[in-house]
């Protein structure tokens, strides 16, 4: 009985040095795997989301394939969502994080945003063009799709008293747009730009001025200064080369002004 | 209560735990609706599926048998489906079959809102385990005791109502106590089609403001406290219905 309980009690804190070890994830541990592991979304076309054939493409997973072809180790894409890419990062299930994660203080205390900043956009509101948004306080008391973890539900419901009503990811979100469950969703707009382009989603539109232009922050874990420093290089030779702004146009994406104005600045440095 | 959130705020400068749900009017607002809907969708879904549960058992005894083939075919889908995909498919799928009403901003919506699904699902979902759970009371109710209630010239009805069905309650309480406490954890998958319920809550407060582990630590103390207000309910229903010398 005793040996038994020892037993169990061996098993315990092995799996519990496991998953301590599993939590290291800097750039060392990529390196003795051979394989860098970053999480990209996969339902936010095109920044990232699935071709025909399921694997997820997109321009932060060619920014990943980038990072990892310099650092010659193996790519592995995880699909990670706005609620739980920075525990992803923290845990240590994902090395890098490049997911449309917007740079804010308060993330930057839980993850190490890398400087500068590799993308920006901002929010705005999907609507059919018969409900003829013209403002933001249009959106008051009007049942508004949003995604679940996304920092401008908060912003929609107290400033502008729109009701969010929240789903777990994009596609839940477009299907109750369409069946009218919300009369409108808000996101970002690079996103919303990208669904205007199909004609599924030709009565819609995309009416109220765009808010909140904030940078994106890709990520790596507090501490890992070696990774850190790799990715700042990267970021300041991706504005230099004009790599964002060619990706955008393999995508079919409107160059935005953040990706022309960052390759300005940095081209002659 | 100002000095209350006064001192969670502290709290938060000093030691980092971040309880906005205190401190923070917009949160604490939004976490106390999160509690009253989850409350609520739960005593809506236990009176529903005890209903279902009760209706279903005296049906599977029905003398017709398409009427059995019917309430075997319904307890066979929904407890061999699981309750997320049952409320995905009610929601996203069979709710956009059923015919549209306008709102109040001049468009056209689906007929039945995601509260609404949430609570016809999971009744369906409890409902078939407790038509099964009711059925195995049944079946423990003594033949003499049927016989001897038609012998006194009462019909099915009346001898399921008055005879069959005290008894059996009796005996399936425990099993039943069981499927409701899973019925009211299960309310939680609520949150997947957006019924602003406590995870759904939460998960937006804990987005906000990126603390996780102070809210799933809440989160599962208000559900032991739910749950164990539940239970404690139920042995109290259980003691009080006890009948000497009949059942456990």
């Amino acid at each position: 009985m005793t040996r038994m309980m020892q037993g169990l009690l061996l098993a315990g804190v092995l799996a519990l040095g496991l998953s301590a070890g599993d939590a290291q994830a800097d750039l060392a541990a990529a390196k003795e795997r051979g394989k860098l592991i970053v999480g990209v979304k996969a339902d936010y076309k095109p920044y990232g989301y699935r071709d025909p054939s399921g694997a997820i493409v997109g321009i932060e997973p060619d920014l990943a394939k980038d990072v990892a072809d310099k650092l010659g180790l193996e790519l592995e894409l995880v699909p990670v969502v706005s609620s739980n890419r920075m525990q992803f990062l923290e845990q240590g299930k994902i090395d890098l994080m490049i997911a449309t994660m917007t740079d804010r203080p308060d993330r930057r205390e839980v993850v190490w945003i890398v400087e500068p900043n590799y993308y920006s956009s901002g929010t705005n509101v999907l609507a059919s063009k018969k409900v003829g948004f013209k403002q933001w306080e249009d959106l008051r008391d009007k049942p508004i799709c949003g995604i679940q973890g996304a920092f401008y539900n908060k912003k929609t419901q107290t400033e502008y008293g729109a009701e969010i009503v929240a789903f777990k990811g994009t596609a839940e979100v477009l299907t109750a747009l369409k069946q009218g469950r919300c009369l409108g969703f808000v996101y970002d707009d690079s996103f919303i730009v990208s669904k205007l382009g199909d004609d599924e989603w030709a009565d819609f539109e995309m009416p109220l001025p765009t808010i909140d232009d904030a940078p994106w922050g890709l990520a790596v874990q507090l501490g890992d200064q070696a990774f850190h420093d790799i990715m700042h290089e990267m970021i300041v030779n991706w504005h230099k080369s004009g790599r964002i702004i060619e990706l955008e146009k393999k995508y079919g994406v409107n160059n935005t002004p953040f990706a022309l104005a960052m390759h300005e600045k940095h081209k002659n440095m | 209560m100002e000095q209350v959130a006064s001192w969670f705020l502290w709290l938060y400068q000093e030691t980092g735990i971040n309880l906005p749900i205190v401190y923070d009017s917009f949160d604490r607002k939004r976490f106390a609706e999160g509690f009253l809907t989850t409350v609520w969708l739960s005593l809506v879904c236990l009176v529903f599926s005890v209903v279902i549960g009760i209706v279903g058992a005296w049906l599977q005894g029905s003398r017709l048998v398409w009427t059995r083939r019917l309430v075997q075919g319904y307890i066979q889908f929904f407890r061999n489906t699981p309750p997320l995909v049952q409320m995905y498919f009610f929601f996203f799928a069979l709710g956009n079959l059923l015919p549209t009403v306008e709102n109040e901003f001049g468009f056209q919506q689906p007929m039945l809102g995601n509260f609404a699904w949430a609570a016809i699902s999971l009744s369906f979902f409890a409902g078939a385990f407790n038509v099964e759970i009711f059925r195995s009371g049944i079946e423990a109710v003594p033949k003499a005791t049927v016989e001897a209630a038609e012998a006194l010239g009462y019909n099915r009805l009346q001898a399921y109502l008055h005879v069959v069905l005290p008894l059996a309650f009796r005996v399936c309480l425990p099993a039943l106590n069981n499927n409701l406490v899973n019925l009211v954890k299960t309310t939680t998958l609520a949150y997947a089609i957006a019924v602003p319920e406590l995870l759904y809550v939460s998960n937006q407060v804990w987005s906000d403001n990126v603390n996780v582990p102070e809210m799933m630590t809440i989160l599962l103390f208000i559900y032991v406290g739910l749950v164990g207000i539940l239970v404690w309910a139920m042995n109290r229903w259980e003691r009080a219905m006890k009948v000497p010398g009949y059942g456990a």
